[in-house]
């Protein structure tokens, strides 16, 4: 699919060698259609996080838009708002960070990701990083304390603070996460329902499947990216368990953390990663490994997002890499 | 003089050391995070490089050309070594919060560039006035990286706290990568600055 700044202007006369393939896909409509694929998600954060989830969604949204418009403006090009990629960059950066972080520093990572990680690069199609991905790495550097702080509502009224599953994983753990939960079973559904403590937007694995289900049903994203980067995760986890080879909770580490929504609407992001099908897997496969390679072995419990920025690094290289075969050429 | 005042003038924006010529972004990027350091390394490097291209044209019909760049760093290394003196005699705090850089003068690119490019084949005086205008083009570079790092970065001037005491400040740009982005859009800053200076001579 050729994304780039040419096919926004729909009225343009492009002339190509034939044969030629028309089709109806255009950049609004892809964004706005991850946008929707995020929805259900979206609303289950709401109800479960309550408020302060829904300010975080806000603020991220709106900053993100202004940003995009505002350097627009200055640099006086066309203004792209209504294409949906800011509001898609500010929804899945709130969706990365802690339900109470502060409006300031959820607009500051908005304002990075679109202004630094976007516009500085040239905008839409020229990006390197996944904007939404930078913003949360600036943020991770920049108030290390409030982006682990992990804050759950209760009540309305009623405000406690705990771990995340894979906090727990970390500092105290196998057996006491089981304990958190009661038992194994009753934490998979937890964690695939959504009913645990942790960033907005990766609590419900099972939304976010079918966010991800639609988009592979529309085309925009190959199924091989979110499974391989899925499956390599699991494979490693069991294979490098605590107690020795093939001991790993494999489940838990597919369902826990940032891996559900990074695989499918981060590693998947059309610009960032590589073009080609091949490409694509390895990337997957790489973005994988580096996960796990965080989460067991790293001082981080979580590492999808400095996975997929690695990953992003090498997205050149890999494409040079597995050039596909011109039509009709010998090697 | 109008001659002196042209070299002078050059290495403060349309030649400036690290915004322009991108040389020696190590302390730009390492010695930074305060005004109070970013000032002193500012100074070093100053008098570094003016006494270095001073003593480089004095010696430039003296030395045989295949022995020149060893010949540039004794003088380079001789002089940080009476810079690091001083500074460690009446400066200790300083000398301490500037660690290995201060020694590391003598391996900055622009020091030995402007020997090689400027000092080894123009006159003392000429030399003088392009290691000193070279060297407060780094100065004040280095004191525009260091006020933002630490203005943003702390919420502090000159060790003032000048943000409300509720200023919670982002940790990323006291860090070297807070740095390198700021100085990227800095860079872009003074190519803008060049270009419109450029554009009015015109």
């Amino acid at each position: 699919m050729a994304v780039n700044e040419e096919s926004l202007k729909m009225n343009l006369l492009t002339v190509s060698p034939s044969p030629h393939i028309t089709s109806s896909e255009s950049i609004p409509k892809i964004m706005w259609s991850v946008n929707a694929a995020l929805v259900p998600a979206v609303i289950f954060a709401a109800w479960y996080f309550g408020m302060p989830a829904i300010i975080t969604m806000l603020v991220g949204v709106v900053s993100a838009v202004a940003t995009e418009y505002l350097v627009q403006i200055i640099r006086k090009k066309e203004v792209t708002i209504k294409d949906g990629s800011a509001v898609l960059t500010g929804l899945l950066l709130a969706m990365c960070l802690p339900p109470n972080l502060p409006w300031y520093m959820t607009a500051f990572g908005s304002f990075l990701a679109i202004a630094v990680a976007k516009q500085s690069l040239g905008g839409l199609g020229y990006n390197i990083f996944n904007p939404a991905h930078i913003g949360r790495a600036a943020l991770m550097v920049s108030w290390p304390v409030a982006m682990t702080t992990w804050t759950k509502m209760t009540t309305p009224v009623d405000v406690v603070s705990s771990a995340t599953p894979l906090n727990i994983l970390k500092q105290q753990g196998y057996a006491k996460l089981i304990e958190t939960f009661g038992d194994a079973p009753n934490m998979y559904k937890a964690m695939f329902l959504g009913m645990r403590n942790g960033s907005i937007g990766e609590t419900s694995a099972v939304l976010l499947i079918l966010g991800g289900l639609f988009l592979i049903y529309k085309g925009y994203i190959k199924w091989e990216v979110p499974v391989v980067m899925i499956g390599t995760v699991g494979i490693l986890t069991w294979v490098f368990g605590p107690s020795g080879l093939f001991t790993g909770d494999a489940v838990f580490h597919m369902l826990a953390g940032g891996l559900i929504i990074g695989a499918f609407f981060m590693a998947t992001d059309m610009v960032t990663i590589p073009i080609t099908r091949k490409g694509q897997i390895i990337f997957a496969l790489g973005a994988g490994l580096l996960t796990v390679l965080i989460r067991l072995k790293g001082g981080y419990p979580e590492g999808v997002c400095y996975s997929i920025l690695l990953m992003n690094c090498v997205t050149p290289l890999i494409d040079r890499f597995v050039t596909p075969k011109k039509f009709g050429a010998r090697r | 003089m109008k001659e002196l005042w042209s070299i002078f003038n050059k290495g403060l924006i349309l030649e400036n050391p690290i915004f322009v010529l991108a040389l020696s972004l190590c302390p730009a990027l390492a010695v930074t995070s305060s005004v109070i350091v970013s000032l002193t390394m500012g100074l070093t490097v100053m008098f570094v490089i003016t006494a270095n291209n001073t003593v480089v044209s004095i010696v430039r019909n003296l030395v045989n050309p295949k022995v020149r760049v060893p010949v540039y760093i004794v003088s380079i290394a001789t002089i940080v070594t009476v810079a690091q003196l001083v500074l460690q005699a009446y400066l200790p705090d300083l000398y301490k919060a500037l660690g290995i850089y201060l020694a590391l003068v003598v391996v900055f690119a622009i020091i030995l560039a402007r020997a090689e490019v400027f000092a080894s084949k123009n006159g003392v005086i000429r030399s003088f006035f392009d290691g000193l205008g070279m060297g407060t083009g780094f100065l004040i570079a280095m004191l525009i990286i260091g006020a933002i790092r630490e203005i943003i970065g702390s919420g502090t001037f000159l060790g003032i706290q000048v943000m409300p005491a509720s200023y919670n400040a982002p940790l990323m740009l006291v860090l070297p990568a807070g740095a390198f982005i700021l100085i990227g859009y800095l860079v872009a800053g003074c190519k803008m600055l060049v270009q419109h200076i450029e554009k009015s001579k015109a």
